[in-house]
């Protein structure tokens, strides 16, 4: 018997979005970048820019289909609404295709698409086309969504790009190398409710928690956001969590980044969690948060306009942008620092 | 699970370290001379990199992680014997990592991928199952790591154990490899951050006679960033004092007898003799060796295992897992070092194992030498 080639075989860690991952979509799928689009596939951001319309696409896989806070209908808007958001872009239509396993329960299918339809009511967009198809039994799992979407350009963006022009000169987007020296690194809450939320929805994992997932649409809180100025990018910290987001940043800036572990917000339920599974909080995915870089004289602004929101109200700035350091630095629980590089995958896999 | 969190608060407390950093710092500069401290434990390694404490440290104090590691230190020859019984038909039992790591040709997983049956386990009673399911079949436990794991497999020794299940013993006893080290002049060690959980187990007394030759300090360990600072400041307390002692910060477990059931067991099955370290010496009674009325369990005499010790082909070439498992060098220094040799990928077992010092410092991405105090 032969040693099966082990590069030439995709394993779930190439879906889970750390070192796999990015080496998978450089190595393949980048030979689709032609250089179309104000920010087209080669900037490997959460949408692509075209003709001032932005536009993305996102498929979702996640098992249970129902767990603890939501399910796969409010995760597939969702998903695909906070790409377009975190762009800067305002959501307005989406389309939804759905593969179905054979012998799916028509009764959840339909309570699927009642999730979908308020989940795209609270984030103000449409579902306007879609695409249904059914696979034999056990070719897969139950279900798989995917949404595409598109987005305008809102005032709320020119306007947040124009404060920006005080202190550097900014892309047309929110994009990372619109990152400067002396930024602040703001989450808007607290991270990796969603990934243990689906990990404990999870039979025999051994663990029970009452961890509710976070999956929200953020456009409106980053549109309110986007109104008071000094947002440099955003991006939402999915699948290789915050690890992989700052690490992304850093890279794409040439900035490093620097954190302080006492001041990432965690619900004690998921730390008590993560402790025993031995996971590290920064590499879990989360679907209702955003990570923000904010110029310095806008950040107390900022702050007080996420608090007086609920998908705001545990947001803190937890470290700045910083030329004399390289990559991602972080200033641990009882004062050291160590590196935070980009993970090899999420810990937990198909949450998304 | 809260009550647990509220307690683990106060191991990990900012203003705690804080204030031992300043101690620390103090006593560092009325000792002047340069410090080196030396732990022999995978977790510890992982605590001290995790936290970052190595950044907490003064310049003229240094903690390198020593021979801790159960997978690192299990030689490559008895991973190559568990490897040809596999591939000879024998059912072949062992944890996770050990599977993982390479003998002089190849690792265990390697082997079941070429056709061999290897099965991963959490513990030796997984095994005795197993072999009683499956009567007709010949299984061999590959047991290896240190005292904290030989007793679990001694009491089942004792008890029943199915005619079809024989033992490939590894296990390497703790107070030996750091009292070696202890003794060592050539090595260079100042003081011992001891291995909490090994130490419950044996107890501090097997480390009298070594202390009393090398009058080195030692403290035990626990696994906390606070435990770690927490000792390194009483280390350097006795250094100032000039009274070296064995202290005890880990005083939640570990006791001067520590756990004696476990020891009587252990004393039934296994006597101590010399014990080879992967890549680096013979230990003098660093190995458990199972007593001779066991010799029908034993896969050494069973199969006609030859004792060997240091191979020819212990590494792929070029790798240096001798030397970071003796605390001699960093990581980086080892020119296959997140190159060829990345933990999605080991080459050598202190890479392959959560408690080599290799893979501790991959997953943290750490591509530097940490600083040195002294060499």
């Amino acid at each position: 018997m032969e040693v099966p080639d082990r590069k030439n075989v995709i394993t779930l860690l190439h879906g889970a979005g750390g070192t796999y991952m990015h080496s998978l979509i450089r190595d393949v799928f980048l030979r689709l970048s032609d250089g179309f689009g104000e920010v087209g596939l080669e900037m490997m951001d959460d949408a692509a820019v075209i003709n001032g319309v932005v536009f993305t696409t996102d498929s979702f896989i996640v098992r249970p289909i129902f767990f603890r806070g939501g399910d796969i209908g409010r995760l597939s808007v969702s998903g695909t609404v906070n790409d377009i958001a975190m762009m800067g872009g305002e959501p307005t239509a989406l389309s939804l295709g759905v593969v179905l396993e054979e012998g799916f329960p028509k009764d959840k299918l339909e309570k699927i698409v009642e999730s979908i339809k308020s989940t795209a009511k609270e984030a103000g967009v449409h579902i306007v086309t879609g695409d249904t198809k059914v696979m034999e039994r056990g070719s897969l799992d139950k279900i798989v969504i995917n949404t595409a979407g598109i987005g305008t350009r809102p005032r709320q963006l020119d306007h947040n790009i124009e404060t920006l022009r005080k202190s550097r000169q900014p892309r047309n987007w929110l994009v990372p190398t619109n990152l400067r020296d002396g930024d602040k690194i703001v989450v808007t809450g607290t991270l990796g409710d969603h990934a243990i939320a689906v990990l404990s929805s999870r039979e025999g994992v051994g663990f029970e928690s009452n961890v509710a997932s976070d999956v929200a649409p953020l456009n409106k809180l980053i549109m309110n956001i986007l109104e008071i100025g000094g947002i440099a990018d955003a991006k939402d910290p999915t699948r290789g969590g915050l690890a992989d987001l700052l690490q992304d940043w850093s890279e794409k800036s040439g900035l490093g980044i620097f954190i302080r572990e006492n001041d990432i917000p965690v619900k004690d339920d998921v730390r008590a969690a993560v402790e025993f599974l031995g996971m590290d909080i920064l590499e879990l995915g989360n679907e209702g948060k955003a990570v923000l870089a904010v110029s310095p004289e806008y950040v107390k602004d900022v702050i007080d306009a996420l608090h007086s929101d609920p998908l705001g109200k545990d947001a803190m700035v937890i470290g700045e942008v910083r030329k004399d350091l390289e990559g991602v630095i972080m200033e641990t629980v009882v004062g050291g620092e160590r590196y935070v590089g980009r993970p090899m995958g999420d810990p937990v896999p198909r949450i998304c | 699970m809260s009550e647990y969190l509220s307690l683990l608060k106060y191991y990990r407390d900012p203003n705690l370290a804080k204030a031992l950093r300043v101690r620390i710092e103090e006593l560092a500069k009325k000792i002047e001379e340069n410090i080196m401290i030396m732990h022999v434990c995978g977790s510890h390694e992982w605590t001290i990199t995790h936290y970052g404490i190595r950044s907490l440290l003064p310049e003229n104090v240094e903690v390198r992680a020593g021979p801790g590691c159960p997978v690192c230190i299990t030689p490559a020859t008895d991973i190559d014997d568990a490897v040809k019984l596999a591939m000879d038909g024998v059912i072949v039992a062992t944890y996770g990592d050990m599977s993982r790591a390479r003998g002089t040709k190849m690792s265990l997983e390697e082997a079941r991928a070429m056709g061999g049956d290897v099965r991963v386990i959490y513990g030796v009673q997984d095994v005795v199952k197993m072999a009683r399911r499956e009567p007709s079949k010949d299984f061999l436990f590959f047991a290896v790591g240190m005292d904290t794991t030989a007793p679990a497999t001694a009491f089942e020794m004792l008890k029943d154990v199915p005619d079809n299940l024989s033992f490939l013993v590894s296990y390497r006893y703790t107070p030996a490899i750091q009292g070696s080290v202890m003794e060592s002049n050539v090595l260079g060690i100042d003081a011992f951050i001891s291995a909490g959980h090994s130490v419950t187990v044996t107890g501090l007394r097997p480390y009298y006679e070594y202390f009393l030759r090398s009058k080195k300090p030692m403290v035990a360990t626990g696994f906390e960033p606070i435990d770690v600072l927490m000792s390194v400041y009483m280390i350097l307390k006795q250094i100032e004092e000039g009274k070296p002692r064995i202290e005890n910060e880990y005083t939640r477990s570990v006791t001067w007898e520590g756990n004696v059931k476990a020891q009587q067991v252990m004393e039934k099955v296994f006597d101590l003799e010399d014990g080879y370290v992967r890549g680096v010496a013979v230990f003098p009674k660093a190995g458990f060796r199972l007593k001779e009325e066991f010799s029908k369990k034993d896969a050494r005499v069973q199969y006609g295992l030859k004792d060997r010790t240091k191979s020819k082909d212990e590494y792929v070439a070029g790798a240096r897992c001798g030397e970071v498992v003796m605390g001699l060098i960093d990581p980086p220094e080892c020119p296959l070092y997140g190159k060829t040799c990345k933990p999605d990928d080991p080459k050598g077992a202190p890479m392959v194992s959560q408690e080599g010092t290799c893979w501790i410092w991959a997953t943290h991405r750490i591509v530097n030498v940490s600083p040195r105090c002294r060499r």
